[in-house]
C-alpha cells in the first residue's frame, strides 16, 4: 500500500440529541495539533439527520473542512449503516487517520470499519503523537489492567484508525479558519443491509448531578472511607465546590455508587482543574483515570501512599480531621 | 441452537507486577486465568442452550496451555472444545485473531449465535468481536447484558453509557457481553471430573481450510506494540502536615484559596 496517497486527519464527530459528544470536540483540539504537525487538513465527518446546528459549532472548533452526512437513515446509530457510510467516505477521500470517542457506538464500529478496509485499530487510546519521521499517529493505550502504557502503530496501511477515551484530551479554544469548506455527501445504505434495528431506548433517570467527566473539581473517596455514613463531608465539599463526587472501584463493588462515579481504567478518564483525593491509595488503575488533572491534593494519613507520587499538594493527615477543618476554613474565607 | 463462544485465557492482572528497573511485565509466577468477561460470555450462551436447547462450544486461540481455560468452561457447561494453536498465530493483533477464530469458526459447523466477552483483560480493546462479525459478515450487537430468541431474531439488551438500549438482530450474530446480569456459575466437583477428560480438539494452521497464511499472526496484523512503558509517576509535590488534622485542613484551604484553585 502507498501510505502517501492518504492524506488529512479526520475526527468523526459524534452526535447525539443533546448535540456533539463531548469527547469530539476534544478530538478536534487535539487532532489540530497533529493536523498541524502532520501539515495535513483537519476534517471532521459529521453523520446523522438534521445536523445543520452541529456543523456550524464544528466550523468554529478549527476545522479545514467538514464532510456531512446527513439522512435519516442515520439518525438512530446502526453498525451496518455507520460501517458502510465510512467505508464508502474512506474509499473516495483516502484520509491518513481516521480519530473517533471511544464510546459505545465508536467502539462499536470503528474495528468492524478497519476489518473492512484492511487496516488497523486501535481502542481506548489516552494519548497520541504524531511522529514526523515515520509519518505514522503513535497511539498509547492502557494494558494489561492499567499496569502497563502500551504504544501502537498502524505502520504500513491506512488510514489509522483508533477510538480515544473521552476526558483525556481538554478542549482548547480555536482559531475559526476561513472558508471552511463543507462538502454534503449523499450515501443511501441499502436498508436490506441494516440488520439490526433499535427497539427501545431505556434513558437512565435523569439526575441533576454533574458528571465526573465532565466536572471541572473533582472530590474523589476511596477505601478510606469506612461507613457510608461518612461519606456525607465529602459530598458536602464537593457541593461547596461547585464539583462531582467520584469514587475507586472498592466503593462501587460495595455498591454504594454506580460505576458511572468510579475514575480509573475500568472506570471513567477525568481530568478536572482541580481534583481532591481523600483515603485513596493510588493504585494505577485508579491513577490512569486522573493523573491528567490539572492540580491533585491528595489526603492520607500513609505518608508513603503512592498517590502522592502524582499529588501536586500531599497532605498528610486523617481526612475526618482535615476535610471539617478545610471546609470550616473556607466558608470562613469566603465571608 | 448452535452456539459458540470464543474465550481467551489471560495473565491475572491482580498479580501483575513491573519490573522497576526495565519497565517490562514479569510474567514469571503469574497465574494464567480465564478472561473473566470470557466466562460472562461463556455464562450467557449456556442460559440461551438452556432455554432453547442445542450445543455451546468454546473457542480459542492461544498456547497449549490454554487448554486448561476451555476445561474449565467444559466444567461450567460447554458442550464441546477446541483450541487453535500453532507458532504462525503468534503476535496477532485483533484483526489477525479475528480472522483465525472465524475461520475456525466456519470449519467448525453452522453457528446461529458466536459470544464473545466485551474485552480481554491483557489487551483489552474489545475489538475481536466486531472483527468477528465482520469476517463472517454477520450482525452484531456489543454490550450485551441480556439477550433472548424471538421470531427468529435475537433481542438483546445493550447496556450504555447512559440507559439501555433494546436491539432487534438478525441471525446469525456475534454478541459481545458484559458482566452486569452474567455472573458465571461454580462447578461441582463432579463436572471438575468430568471436564479433566474432556478430549479437547486440537488444530493447527495448516488444519484449518481455506486459512491464508498472509493474514494470520504477526503477517497478519496490522498494528504492532513498538513500545511498552510502566504507568508514569510523577514529581512529588509540595507536602502539607501540621501538628493536627485540624490545622492541616485550614492550611489547606488557605493554600488553595491563594492558588485561586477554590
Ligand atoms: C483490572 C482492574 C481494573 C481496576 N480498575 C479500577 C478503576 O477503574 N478504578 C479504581 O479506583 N480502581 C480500580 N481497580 C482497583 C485498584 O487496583 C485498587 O484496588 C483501588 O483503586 C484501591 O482503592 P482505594 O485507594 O480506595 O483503597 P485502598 O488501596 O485500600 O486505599 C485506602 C487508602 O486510604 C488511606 N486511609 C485510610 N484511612 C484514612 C483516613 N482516615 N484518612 C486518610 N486516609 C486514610 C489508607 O492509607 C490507604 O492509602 C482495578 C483493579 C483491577 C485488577
Ligand atoms: N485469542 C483468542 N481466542 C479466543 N477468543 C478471543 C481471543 N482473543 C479475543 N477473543 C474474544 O474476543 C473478545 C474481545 O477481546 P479483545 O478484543 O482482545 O478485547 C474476548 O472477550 C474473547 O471473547
Amino acid at each position: 500500500m502507498d501510505k502517501s496517497l492518504y492524506k488529512n486527519i479526520w475526527v468523526y464527530v459524534e452526535t447525539t440529541e443533546d448535540g456533539i459528544a463531548k469527547v469530539s470536540l476534544e478530538l478536534l483540539s487535539e487532532a489540530r495539533k497533529i493536523a498541524d504537525a502532520a501539515a495535513e487538513k483537519l476534517v471532521a465527518v459529521l453523520v446523522g439527520s438534521d445536523l445543520d446546528a452541529a456543523v456550524e459549532t464544528v466550523c468554529d472548533s478549527g476545522v479545514d473542512e467538514v464532510i456531512v452526512v446527513d439522512a435519516k437513515t442515520y439518525q438512530t446509530y446502526s453498525t451496518d449503516a455507520y460501517t458502510f457510510v465510512f467505508a464508502q467516505l474512506c474509499k473516495k477521500y483516502k484520509p491518513s487517520v481516521l480519530f473517533m470517542g471511544a464510546t459505545d457506538n465508536g467502539k462499536d464500529f470503528a474495528p468492524r470499519l478497519a476489518c473492512r478496509l484492511n487496516t488497523g485499530a486501535i481502542a481506548d487510546t489516552t494519548e497520541l503523537y504524531y511522529n514526523p519521521e515515520t509519518k505514522d499517529v503513535e497511539w498509547t493505550k492502557p494494558a494489561f489492567g492499567g499496569n502497563l502504557m502500551a504504544t501502537i502503530v498502524c505502520d504500513e496501511t491506512r488510514p489509522q484508525i483508533g477510538t480515544i477515551r473521552r476526558g483525556v484530551f481538554k478542549i482548547m479554544p480555536a482559531e475559526k479558519k476561513q472558508d471552511v469548506v463543507i462538502t454534503q455527501e449523499d450515501i443511501a445504505t441499502p436498508q436490506e443491509m441494516i440488520r439490526t434495528l433499535v427497539k427501545e431506548v431505556i434513558a437512565e433517570k435523569a439526575t441533576k448531578d454533574i458528571k465526573i467527566e465532565d466536572a471541572e473539581v473533582i472530590v474523589a473517596i476511596g477505601r478510606g472511607v469506612k461507613e457510608q455514613e461518612q461519606t456525607a463531608m465529602f459530598a458536602e465539599l464537593a457541593e461547596m465546590l461547585g464539583g462531582a463526587l467520584a469514587v475507586t472501584r472498592p466503593l462501587v463493588d460495595k455498591e454504594w455508587y454506580t460505576a458511572k462515579c468510579q475514575i480509573g481504567q475500568s472506570g471513567k478518564m477525568v481530568s478536572p482543574k482541580l481534583y481532591i483525593g481523600c483515603g485513596i491509595s493510588g493504585a494505577v488503575q485508579h491513577t490512569a483515570g486522573m493523573c491528567s488533572s490539572d492540580v491533585i491534593v491528595a489526603i492520607n494519613t500513609d505518608a508513603s501512599a503512592p498517590i502522592f507520587g502524582v499529588a501536586d499538594y500531599a497532605v498528610v493527615g486523617d481526612m475526618f480531621e482535615v476535610v471539617p477543618a478545610l471546609i470550616d476554613e473556607l466558608k470562613k474565607i469566603r465571608q | 441452537m448452535n452456539i459458540l463462544v470464543c474465550v481467551k485465557q489471560v495473565p491475572d492482572t491482580e498479580e501483575i507486577k513491573i519490573d522497576p528497573i526495565t519497565g517490562s511485565l514479569i510474567r514469571e509466577g503469574v497465574a494464567a486465568i480465564l478472561n473473566p468477561l470470557d466466562a460472562c460470555a461463556l455464562e450467557a450462551a449456556v442460559r440461551l442452550k438452556e432455554a432453547y436447547g442445542g450445543k455451546v462450544t468454546v473457542l480459542s486461540m492461544g498456547p497449549p496451555q490454554a487448554k486448561e481455560a476451555l476445561k474449565q468452561c467444559v466444567a461450567v457447561g460447554a458442550d464441546e472444545a477446541v483450541l487453535i494453536t500453532d507458532r504462525a498465530f503468534k503476535d496477532a493483533d485483533t484483526l489477525a485473531t479475528s480472522y483465525a477464530l472465524s475461520m475456525t469458526a466456519k470449519q467448525l459447523g453452522e453457528f446461529d449465535v458466536i459470544v464473545c466477552g466485551k474485552h480481554t483483560l491483557d489487551g483489552e480493546t474489545g475489538q475481536v468481536g466486531p472483527q468477528i462479525a465482520e469476517h463472517m459478515d454477520w450482525s452484531q450487537v456489543t454490550h450485551v447484558m441480556d439477550m433472548k430468541v424471538e421470531e427468529g431474531k435475537l433481542v438483546a439488551v445493550r447496556e450504555m453509557e447512559d440507559g439501555r438500549e433494546v436491539v432487534e438482530a438478525t441471525l446469525p450474530c456475534v454478541a459481545s457481553v458484559t458482566k452486569a446480569s452474567y455472573t458465571p456459575r461454580y462447578p461441582t466437583i463432579k463436572s471438575k471430573l468430568a471436564a479433566g477428560k474432556k478430549e479437547i480438539l486440537t488444530l493447527s494452521a495448516d488444519e484449518i481450510k481455506n486459512l491464508d497464511k498472509e493474514r494470520i499472526g504477526m503477517s497478519g496484523s496490522r498494528t504492532k506494540v513498538a513500545k511498552s512503558f510502566s504507568a508514569p509517576t510523577g514529581q512529588a509535590g509540595m507536602v502539607i502536615q501540621e501538628e493536627t488534622g485540624e490545622a492541616t485542613g485550614r492550611k489547606l484551604a488557605r493554600i488553595l484559596h491563594e492558588a485561586k484553585l477554590v
